[in-house]
């Protein structure tokens, strides 16, 4: 893919209020019987098994690969995952644990979370993290520059971080918690999908302020009018705060409502998590048993 | 069906139980206090629109009947209730309100039954405004005084209000909270679809303990309502309702020089420019044409899109519309309802086939409509001309008419180019055009970047042929008193 010009992105406004209300109102559908089991289904295919910490190791991370290769060691119906997300460190361990699994390895990179380091050291450190055998790359968009006004810089460096990532998918952070606002949002998602992002994702999970339902609909709008616009389907990747399965099939109603049932795969949809997992496992066994087991009954890994 | 394999949008069946409703089989007039039967000896049935089965059976109150409802309202007004303190009014009103909200479920539940409204609007909107409307007018009682300083006013006396079909509780709340917080007593008479709710609350009113008189329900249609509005000894009427049965009750009420609130039909333009938030202007059409399937007086019936991105905006609206949800208004999942009658789909449906046959261009989502009950695909028409009958009459139904602008002067013209005057929208991120424009929309209630949002704090009622008069706020507050004359306090 040739590295694409800077050229001014337009940005559609957005009414706070009302994008909020919307997503209020998509995160009040009732879902129950055959759909829950369907949508707790596919959250676990579209998971990031996620273990961003600095005291991860080699052995944590094993513990981690074998959980999304087969989440529920009681039940083979359960699917895997569809990443494990590590710091580049891990990249390698993580790629031969899950080698020829269908799991694939997902690595943050490019200084995450600030990506305040100079451009060359952050792309060097995609290439390498590549490989290592990292599948998909997260790195964080440069909310220095947008909050300075250097889109210019910011698409740029974005490109640069496309062209590193080789055949690797790019996601990119925009760490939204951190734009000051709905409109810059979307200015940002349209930017870096724009500049070739595969994946646009909510958050980096390292501050409070993590994802939420509005911004994820904020995000998925601008998704569609890139869609429609540029004639190219980019993915979505919600992280930070998600816990609960509730919280996941609502990302998943509010997808689908939004772009459409195209956006129900792993493809295109993304869950990035750590607890979350344990929560979906017990809710699938709430379905069969009609009881919430509670932390004993799922593995802690 | 969702299956193992996948999930999407054809969400399994979330059907809101409808245990905790307990039907009587047959309901009388609540009339003193007490649920009696009608002299008139008359009954007629209330079904559910969504399966046409039948609910129960109501009283049919004649014009015996009324006269006993308002000799009933008469003699708690004289007898008690004028001279009941504003802090005691208050407690019955905020006691009101407590109970609906502890029974609100089942108020949502019976309202979907009976009216076809989807619960998702009856449990999240409709009941949620009943009981801030009741805690409202709760807090103005004792505080009159405030309300309306340097004069001293008195209530009217007996208020006979005639209220509509599309928000029952809703609007008997609008009705009743500021009649009683002001100290007249009250002989209502709802809509002949949708009498159950009304009822349900007399019962709430004898929980309460309020006194009997007070508050009168006689059920029945037509000509229910005409005993009511013509009776001697009502002193105050409000109706909201059709323009058509508005003007009758203006003839009636001008002759006896009757203080009188209408609100009546709309037509109202939602205003999108170019610079608009488009994604959340969508919602808010969206909220403006099918919210209870558009049985709204203050609905956005009419679209007017800026001409350079009406295309862009349209394409947006279709796909969205073709993601709303139509069927059982009891599942928790649906966004637009039954329509509440056989005689009023006949209309719906009539006003659609004038739009095609006038030229303009039908737009309808290809949802699959129940066997039973009665439905309207919600309906799109572009090509709009304002000569055509859907840009200028009320369908009162899921049916937008959109229509085209090339400058805001344009807009303001077209949006007022209509009988009636009750709501209008404005969309745009630009503040100053917001405030142009809505010093020049002849509205009663003028939206800017959101519709169909209701707040007891806030005067709505219209202009023109949509009628006169103000519910809710102190505009509202002041159609229930009258200058009492003497020294201000």
């Amino acid at each position: 893919m040739t590295r694409t010009a800077y050229a001014p992105v337009p940005t559609t406004p957005v009414d706070e209020v009302a994008l909020e209300a919307r997503a209020a109102e998509l995160c009040s559908r009732s879902i129950k019987t055959t759909s829950k089991r369907a949508a707790l289904h596919l959250a676990i295919r579209c998971m990031d098994l996620t273990t961003l910490e600095g005291v991860d190791t080699p052995g944590k991370v094993s513990s981690l690969c074998r959980k999304a290769i087969r989440p529920d060691a009681t039940d083979p119906s359960v699917p895997s995952v569809a990443a494990v997300c590590v710091y580049p460190e891990m990249v390698a361990h993580a790629a031969a644990t899950v080698a020829g699994t269908g799991v694939a390895v997902a690595s943050v990179a490019g200084a995450f979370p600030s990506g305040l380091s100079d451009l060359d050291v952050r792309c060097d450190d995609i290439r390498s993290a590549v490989v290592d055998g990292a599948d998909e790359i997260d790195i964080v968009l440069n909310r220095s520059a947008f909050l300075a006004g250097d889109l210019a810089r910011v698409h740029d460096e974005v490109a640069a971080s496309k062209e590193a990532c080789g055949d690797a998918h790019l996601k990119v952070i925009l760490e939204a918690g951190e734009l000051g606002g709905y409109e810059p949002i979307r200015r940002a998602s349209m930017l870096a999908m724009a500049a070739g992002a595969d994946f646009i994702k909510t958050s980096t999970g390292k501050i409070p302020k993590a994802a939420t339902h509005a911004t994820a609909l904020c995000m998925a709008e601008a998704i569609r009018e890139f869609a429609q616009r540029e004639g190219r389907s980019v993915g979505f990747k919600a992280a930070g705060g998600i816990r609960s399965a509730k919280q996941a099939w609502h990302y998943l109603v509010l997808m689908g409502e939004t772009l459409g049932t195209g956006w129900l795969t792993p493809d295109r949809f993304r869950l990035g998590a750590s607890s979350l997992l344990n929560d979906v496992l017990l809710q699938l066994a709430k379905l069969d048993h009609g009881r919430y087991g509670g932390p004993d009954y799922v593995t802690v890994d | 069906m969702a299956d193992e394999q996948g999930f999407d949008l054809d969400y399994a069946p979330a059907p809101e139980s409808t245990g905790i409703v307990e039907l009587a089989d047959e309901y009388g007039l609540y009339i003193g206090g007490e649920f009696v039967e009608a002299r008139s000896g008359r009954t007629f049935d209330t079904i559910s629109p969504s399966t046409e089965e039948r609910l129960a059976t109501v009283s049919e109150a004649g014009a015996e009947d009324v006269d006993r409802a308002v000799a009933a309202a008469r003699t708690a007004f004289e007898d008690h209730w004028r001279d009941t303190p504003g802090t005691v009014r208050a407690r019955y009103l905020y006691r009101i309100a407590r109970q609906l909200q502890e029974r609100s479920r089942e108020f949502a539940v019976l309202e979907t039954m009976d009216g076809g409204k989807p619960i998702r609007e009856s449990r999240d909107v409709d009941l949620p405004l009943v009981a801030a409307h009741f805690f409202h007018h709760a807090g103005w009682a004792d505080k009159l005084e405030y309300a309306f300083p340097n004069r001293r006013v008195a209530p009217h006396g007996v208020a006979g209000q005639v209220i509509p079909w599309n928000f029952p509780m809703l609007m008997a709340a609008w009705k009743l909270a500021p009649a009683l917080a002001c100290g007249n007593t009250v002989v209502l008479k709802p809509a002949e679809t949708t009498p159950l709710t009304a009822l349900l609350l007399a019962e709430v009113l004898n929980d309460v303990g309020l006194p009997p008189g007070v508050v009168n329900v006689v059920t029945g249609a037509g000509e229910t309502g005409a005993a009511l509005v013509e009776h001697p000894g009502v002193d105050k009427l409000a109706f909201t309702g059709s323009t058509e049965v508005g003007k009758r009750i203006q003839r009636s009420a001008a002759v006896r020089r009757l203080p009188l609130t209408l609100e009546l039909g709309g037509k109202a333009a939602n205003v999108v420019f170019e610079d608009a938030a488009l994604d959340q202007a969508v919602e808010g059409v969206v909220q403006g044409i099918w919210f209870n399937q558009g049985h709204v007086c203050c609905a956005g019936s009419r679209l007017l899109v800026q001409e350079s991105i009406a295309g862009d905006f349209v394409e947006r609206l279709h796909a969205r519309m073709a993601r709303l949800r139509v069927g059982d208004p009891l599942d928790k999942n649906t966004d637009v309802g039954a329509i509440n009658s056989a005689e009023h789909l006949a209309r719906i449906t009539a006003l659609v086939e004038s739009g095609v046959e006038e030229g303009a261009v039908l737009h309808q989502s290809a949802c699959d409509l129940p066997d039973r009950g009665f439905w309207f695909a919600p309906t799109v028409f572009t090509e709009v001309q304002q000569s055509h009958r859907i840009a200028r009459e009320e369908v009162f139904g899921p049916v937008l008419a959109v229509q085209t602008f090339r400058t805001p002067e344009e807009a303001v013209e077209k949006a007022n180019n209509t009988p009636y005057g009750l709501s209008a929208g404005i969309w745009t991120e630009k503040g100053s055009k917001v405030h142009w424009m809505a010093e020049r929309l002849r509205a009663g209630v003028v939206w800017a970047n959101t519709f169909n949002r209701f707040d007891p704090a806030s005067p709505f009622g219209g202009y023109k042929e949509s009628g006169f008069g103000r519910e809710g706020g102190l505009t509202g507050l002041g159609a229930y008193v009258r200058d009492a004359g003497g020294v201000s306090r």
